[in-house]
């Protein structure tokens, strides 16, 4: 792999561009792989790149039955922040959080992570509780965060609407001001370059159609492309993980939903951190292009379409134009929705499955993005030695059995 | 300024009113009947913008919604700007404002435009990902400059003055475009009685009639426009929407439509017959049958130096030569690849400008207006295109040459043509946008070559969104399709059989696929091409994002940020995935079809809001008491949507008492003397049936078989993995009848759940529910007086306390109002709650408090009410817990009926390993050791405060506050084995430093006998 520099893009320049490399191949797939993982979305690439570049091992294809990304990878709102409630998701979201913040120079790959901060506002005596409880178990836990009060709310964002005269007038909010955002397609590629230079096959167009499994172990999966072996399979596949469960003959408790967003049409800087709102239900950034980036809660049924319906758009947009008035003349250019695997306790499942060999990391739902390399890894390293991570252990599918859920509702309400 | 480019004649303008504007600072005029657009062509206005990556100069190039360039920030005032509206689609009124988005004039402020001038070379697609990582603190800094580089226009500051409707419709048939097919189709729906909506983006119907040369039964088309729009407007049938855009499609003929009132007039909406008016409308449509007549945009071809001001799409030209009486320039070349754009040529030519050539890419073109053109003397040169436009701020001549399309190359001498303006035109793509919002792919159709749209039920496309361009095909595609819905519908009646009108029959030769035009260099070292004006995206950057090995359309879009614009790649979408189909060797239909997603144009988020916002956003909820509470300086407190009364402060001695004290003096009142709560919020479900009781013993923890008529008990609700939901009394008001209360903010929600239940689990149950939270206010009389306080206002009720036990309910009168009593209190104190027909309620409540008022009787809000319940250690559902409480974390296992015949909700999860572990977080009071601290509300407990961060976390606060009467700080809690801790120190260490040190204690920290409620 030829690294990205400054100086390298000059060099290009007076090539004429003519000599860039590809960012990845596009093998054939080979008969057998040590570690095939489905699905070629954030979660998926990441834990290939993990497995090669911390295991070592690089006998590893990913199956991606569309192009790389093209999940919700490449339709989230991009937040990514660790101020979660409950020890475990803290633990496991804060991992992720500390590789965020090497990412671009560990993959060579601009992916923009910006930590421009987040507000989640309150905007209820029981709101602000529930915040003062979260910051202070985040700091408990070395996790950045502060209750701000309404002031402090304004001094952050002067153009939200801080004053009496909302319907439920802004009280405080957590502020984490390491959280922020990146660039969604650029994490997906940076992690696909980086794994396919250590060896890693990436498989596009390639629809994994069924499981071959005897004796209750995997031993490979069947494609449109043909037949492939390999003794350890892990499945990340979000609002399909439900459907590839079934093939392998098991049931995941998943719920999937269609998840929306919609994006204003590009704006001067004008709003400096994310804000999100449970509450008033929806939240906002600006992307560097300048687009006000938008979205709320699922929709409430359930289904694979990738389409919501437009009352949501409505909720949305009603939920931004009360914090923010002054943006009731930006224009709304395009809405989009993407399908959501949501987990009974809105925690994810990282686990072993009843099938030997098979494991899966699914039940993200709504707020998986910003767990994209912390997942990889950790499910890198129970792939690699068949034995969950310490960190994904609480995030087995046998706590539907043992009801040690990890409740993370309260702290998700809108959820990214 | 004079309009130098404005014919002496002609357009459809209305040259007899003048209009003065304002561009970027300068004054202009313009006409009636102009667009931004027409106006600045008008006056010479070459470039209206600097692109946003390499800050070129850029004009106007299209005349609609497909126009990428001209965008402005519109507004005289700060409240009133609008950011990137497109000059083609702006009516011009008097006085208005706009100005250009991006960079120019202050392009030496615009980093990006800096570092685009230096060298887009620079700049390759993507090149943001692979730079600016070194150092990595620095992302944040040079993260700024690109934010301040990008963006187009900018926010207003200020709130909107205007408001938004949303009107609900339903139709027969909902016609799109008003185009010659959409006017027939409606023209044809609607003498036959059906409903019909008829809606066009444009400030005028008629779509392209409106520049066509076509006569139409002889006449001028628009003749044809105006007699149809006459019949259509007498229809009282028929609802005709101008300036009205259908932006989404969805599910089942669900149409959006964004009618603009008044963005024609004013930058903020005016009052029409002196009563105010919405800005726009909203309107949600569901039709039986949508007519799709959204016609064709052109596609421009691709060549090099494509974006210089004077290149333009041809027909945009015809458009404003013949709509706006503007020809935008003096000597024109037109490249094309079809006989359509000739028209172009001849409009121009008879505009008396100078027609330098016709560059055909066809060997030999044929047809009616090729025809024409010859016999004008003007000069085709066929087998060519032009490959290069010259000319920085405006176009100062054209590169011609011979080319092989198929092979791309070119294969002839570069011959250099002086002209001002270069049309071109390759091709037209049926707009498909809307059908591809409800989900169907486009179909490729090689003949035009262009996508159509796909197949939707319900949806019917007609006219040149078919592919088949010409009018007749307009009118009879239209028709059948009107015959073919209604017959579908069961409309049969043929009696009013509408004909399609006379048109000239015009020959037209084939079109020759052609996109990017090849130039003597390789696509990566010729002149840029470009293929989004908007974006920047050339047909190199598709190169070499395929050569970089995207190669899925998605991924080269994406990689470049092709289509990515506000003009969602209308004009740059097929050129794009054409140029990837060439270089990757396949088929457009295999490289892909784009996706196309509402909103078709962009809307304001205003529009989309409507009414719900501020006071409509969520429905503001008052008791029959509220008026009350306001003239008593009542503090509100928002529960769910309900505003409850907070506290009541006093004055006392001119100053307002503050939260503390105020509950202080009610808490005090409480427990020495009388006081009363307006609970008209708690959710109340009234449920009847036969298996009302059986329901209840289901959906509850604990065990309903035995509860007589009379009685009245506390239930508690878990969801299916065994925590805690909700909780209330539930008291028996006969056999079959039950009145079911919940907490404030949870009342919709158990309603729904109980219907859940009862509707997919247990249908079989014979039982009903109803809300009833309004139709009864509450009030709760409490305190050791409160007894006499009812002797006082009931004649009818015995309430001894032998006969009117703790938990029971009688009904009588209360102040001559019938009235339902329950013995059950919330603050350990007697307590008497009465429900009164809400109608009724403030005529108890004043009599209560004229009997009540030598009794010392206080009103108390939510913060006393929940200081009283904490001194008596009671929960309050959500929180006190979150969602991860068990009964028994509660310590309420006597609430939990584990012998209940029926496996009720709950009760598996109650017995899973995790819910029966020993250190789950049980519920517990605190006292601080400085009886002085109230511990903050979700503070964290440990039991060592001295370890290091991450700290070992056993619990949180749950609620905290000062007690006046036990004169300390107390508060409630989870802790981990919480139950079996009685006694120990915990530590809670704040954000200040501060650790505070709390015991262990029972959550009842007052008359631990419950006594109090029995007096
Ligand atoms: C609108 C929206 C907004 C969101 N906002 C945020 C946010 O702000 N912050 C945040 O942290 N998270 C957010 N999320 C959630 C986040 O997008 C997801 O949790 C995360 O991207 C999941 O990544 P993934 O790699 O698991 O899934 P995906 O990116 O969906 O990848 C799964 C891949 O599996 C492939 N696949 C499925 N079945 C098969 C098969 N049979 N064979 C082969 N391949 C298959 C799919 O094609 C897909 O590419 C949002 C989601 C949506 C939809």
């Amino acid at each position: 792999m030829k690294r990205y520099s400054g100086f390298g893009l000059v060099k290009h320049a007076m090539s004429h561009h003519e000599n860039w490399e590809r960012q990845w191949r596009n093998p054939t797939p080979k008969k057998q792989y040590d570690v095939i993982i489905v699905g070629g979305g954030g979660h998926g690439l990441a834990t290939a790149y993990y497995l090669a570049k911390v295991h070592g091992i690089t006998n590893v294809a990913v199956i991606e039955k569309g192009w790389l990304g093209g999940g919700n990878t490449a339709r989230n709102t991009t937040i990514v922040r660790s101020n979660y409630l409950w020890d475990e998701a803290a633990a496991l979201f804060e991992h992720s959080m500390k590789l965020w913040e090497g990412l671009s120079q560990d993959l060579n790959y601009n992916v923009m992570f910006s930590q421009r901060g987040v507000l989640n506002l309150g905007h209820t005596l029981q709101d602000m509780r529930d915040i003062q409880r979260r910051v202070n178990a985040n700091r408990l836990n070395g996790i950045d965060g502060e209750v701000l009060d309404a002031k402090g709310v304004q001094d952050i964002v002067p153009i939200l609407d801080c004053s009496k005269n909302a319907r439920y007038p802004v009280m405080g909010a957590s502020w984490q001001p390491r959280a922020g955002v990146a660039r969604h397609d650029a994490v997906a590629w940076g992690y696909a370059r980086a794994a396919d230079s250590m060896g890693v096959d990436l498989l596009q167009n390639t629809e994994v159609t069924g499981f071959k499994i005897r004796d209750g172990r995997v031993h490979g999966v069947h494609t449109n492309r043909g037949d492939i072996e390999a003794k350890t399979v892990g499945c990340v596949a979000a609002g399909n993980s439900g459907v590839l469960a079934k093939m392998a003959g098991f049931k995941l408790p998943l719920e999937s939903h269609p998840l929306q967003a919609l994006v204003s049409e590009p704006l001067k800087p004008i709003l400096d951190t994310v804000v999100m709102s449970n509450h008033v239900h929806g939240y906002v950034s600006q992307s560097d292009k300048g687009d006000l980036v938008i979205g709320a809660g699922i929709d409430g049924y359930v289904g694979y379409g990738q389409r919501g319906s437009y009352t949501t758009i409505e909720h949305t947009l009603q939920a931004i134009v009360e914090m923010f008035p002054i943006f009731s003349r930006v224009r709304m250019n395009r809405q989009w929705g993407g399908i959501v695997d949501t987990c009974p306790d809105a925690s994810p499942i990282i686990s072993a499955t009843p099938v030997k060999g098979m494991f899966f990391n699914c039940g993200w739902g709504t707020g998986g993005f910003k767990a994209i390399p912390g997942s990889g890894h950790v499910f890198a390293a129970t792939l690699a030695k068949n034995e969950a991570h310490p960190i994904a252990a609480p995030f087995s599918i046998d706590r539907f059995n043992s009801g040690a859920l990890v409740d993370e509702h309260g702290a998700a309400g809108v959820a990214h | 300024m004079t309009q130098q480019n404005r014919l002496a004649n002609g357009g459809l303008i209305d040259r007899k009113r003048q209009l003065t504007f304002t561009y970027n600072g300068k004054r202009y005029t313009g006409y009636e009947g102009d667009t931004l657009a027409s106006a600045l062509l008008a006056n010479g206005v070459d470039i209206v913008n600097r692109s946003f990556k390499y800050s070129r100069p850029r004009g106007v190039v299209a005349a609609g919604a497909e126009e990428p360039n001209a965008l402005v920030q519109l507004g005289a005032t700060e409240s009133t700007q609008v950011p990137n509206v497109r000059a083609t689609q702006q009516a011009l009124y008097e006085g208005l404002v706009a100005k250009s988005t991006n960079g120019w004039p202050n392009v030496q402020r615009d980093l990006m435009g800096m570092v685009g001038k230096m060298g887009g070379s620079f700049m390759p697609p993507g090149f943001y990902y692979k730079t600016f990582m070194a150092p990595a603190s620095m992302w944040m800094t040079y993260e700024k400059y690109i934010r301040k580089g990008a963006g187009l226009g900018r926010s207003p500051t200020e709130n909107d003055p205007d408001t938004y409707d949303h009107l609900h419709q339903h139709c027969d048939v909902l016609v799109i475009g008003a185009g010659p097919s959409g006017l027939m189709a409606a023209l044809s729906a609607g003498r036959r009685g059906v409903r019909v909506i008829l809606c066009d983006e444009q400030e005028e119907m008629g779509g392209s009639l409106l520049d066509s040369r076509e006569l139409i039964n002889s006449q001028p088309a628009t003749r044809w426009v105006s007699d149809t729009l006459d019949e259509l407007n007498q229809l009282d049938n028929v609802t005709v929407l101008s300036r009205t855009t259908a932006h989404g499609y969805h599910d089942h003929n669900f149409v959006t439509l964004h009618e603009r009132r008044t963005e024609h007039i004013w930058d903020r909406a005016t009052p029409a017959n002196g009563r105010p008016q919405v800005r726009s409308r909203l309107h949600r449509v569901r039709a039986k049958r949508v007519i799709l007549a959204t016609g064709t945009h052109e596609r421009p071809l691709v060549y090099a130096n494509n974006d210089v001001p004077g290149n333009m799409i041809a027909g945009a030209i015809s458009s404003y030569i013949r709509r706006y009486g503007v020809v935008p320039g003096n000597s024109l070349v037109l490249s094309t690849n079809n006989d359509h754009a000739y028209r172009t040529a001849l409009n121009w030519h008879e505009a008396g400008r100078k027609v330098v050539a016709i560059v055909d890419a066809r060997p030999s073109p044929k047809g009616t207006l090729v025809d024409q053109a010859r016999a004008l003397d003007i000069r085709i040169i066929s087998g060519s295109a032009v490959i290069e436009g010259k000319g920085t701020n405006r176009v100062s001549g054209a590169c011609v040459a011979a080319i092989d399309p198929a092979a791309f190359k070119v294969t002839g001498k570069v011959e250099e043509l002086e002209c001002d303006t270069i049309a071109s035109s390759g091709g037209y793509s049926p707009v498909v946008h809307l059908s591809s919002h409800t989900g169907t792919r486009p179909q490729w159709n090689s003949e035009i070559p262009a996508f159509v749209p796909g197949e939707v039920k319900g949806m019917t496309p007609v006219g040149s969104v078919t592919g088949v361009f010409d009018l007749k095909t307009a009118f009879d595609t239209a028709l059948s399709a009107i015959d073919h819905a209604l017959e579908e519908a069961g409309d049969t009646s043929s009696s009013k059989v509408t004909e399609a009108p006379q048109v000239d029959a015009i020959q037209e030769g084939p079109c020759c696929a052609l996109y990017q035009v090849p130039h003597t260099k390789t696509t990566l070292r010729a002149p840029k091409q470009f293929v989004d004006f908007q974006n920047d995206v050339t047909a190199s950057a598709i190169e070499i994002a395929t050569r970089e090995g995207f190669e899925s359309i998605e991924h080269v879009k994406r990689y470049t940020a092709l289509g990515f614009g506000t003009d969602q790649g209308k004009l740059g979408n097929i050129n794009g995935m054409a140029i990837a189909a060439r270089i990757l060797n396949r088929s457009i239909p295999e490289v892909g079809t784009t996706v196309f997603r509402p909103n078709y144009t962009p809307v304001t988020f205003g529009a989309i809001a409507g009414r719900h916002c501020r006071d409509l956003f969520d429905p503001e909820r008052y008791t029959a008491l509220h008026q009350w509470h306001v003239e008593h300086g009542a503090e509100f407190e928002d529960v769910g949507q309900w505003k409850r009364p907070w506290y009541f402060p006093k004055t006392v001695n001119g100053k307002k008492e503050t939260l503390d004290e105020a509950v202080a003096r009610e808490c005090l009142a409480v427990r020495e003397k009388i006081g009363i709560l307006d609970a008209s919020t708690l959710g109340k479900i009234d449920i009847q049936g036969p298996d009302a009781r059986e329901f209840l013993n289901r959906v509850y923890t604990n065990k309903w078989a035995k509860l007589a008529p009379g009685r009245v008990r506390y239930g508690l609700m878990c969801k299916d993995d065994g925590m805690l939901m909700d909780d209330g009394t539930t008291s028996c008001l006969a056999e079959n009848h039950f009145l079911m209360t919940t907490t404030t903010g949870g009342a919709a929600g158990v309603l729904e759940w109980l219907e859940v239940w009862h509707q997919t689990e247990w249908p079989e149950l014979d039982v009903y529910f109803t809300s009833v939270t309004d139709h009864w206010a509450t009030m709760t009389v409490t305190g050791p007086d409160a007894r006499k306080l009812m002797e006082e206002v009931t004649t009818d009720v015995d309430l001894d306390r032998e006969s009117f036990k703790f938990m029971d309910w009688k009904e009588g009168t209360v102040a001559g109002v019938p009235a339902r009593i329950f013995r059950i209190s919330f603050t350990g104190e007697l307590a008497y709650e009465i429900n009164i027909q809400a109608n009724y309620a403030m005529k108890v409540w004043l009599e209560l408090f004229d009997k009540g008022e030598k009794y010392g009787l206080t009103p108390y809000g939510t913060e006393t009410m929940h200081v009283l319940r904490a001194e008596k250690g009671l929960i309050i559902a959500g929180q006190d817990t979150d969602g991860s409480v068990t009964p028994e974390d509660l310590g309420l296992q006597w609430a939990v009926g584990y012998d209940k015949p029926f496996e009720w909700i709950g009760k598996r999860a109650l017995t899973r390993p995790d819910t029966s572990r020993k250190d789950r977080k049980q519920f517990v009071g605190l006292k601080p050791k400085d009886a002085n601290v109230v511990l903050e509300e979700g503070a964290q407990i440990v039991l060592d405060p001295n370890q290091s961060i991450p700290m070992a976390m056993v619990g949180h606060v749950t609620s905290s506050y000062y007690s006046a009467h036990l004169k300390r700080g107390i508060a409630l809690a989870v802790v981990k084995g919480g139950h079996e801790r009685m006694g120990e120190t915990v530590y809670l260490p704040m954000a200040d430093g501060k650790v505070h040190e709390a015991e262990i204690v029972s959550p009842v920290f007052l008359d631990p006998k419950w006594e109090r409620q029995n007096v």
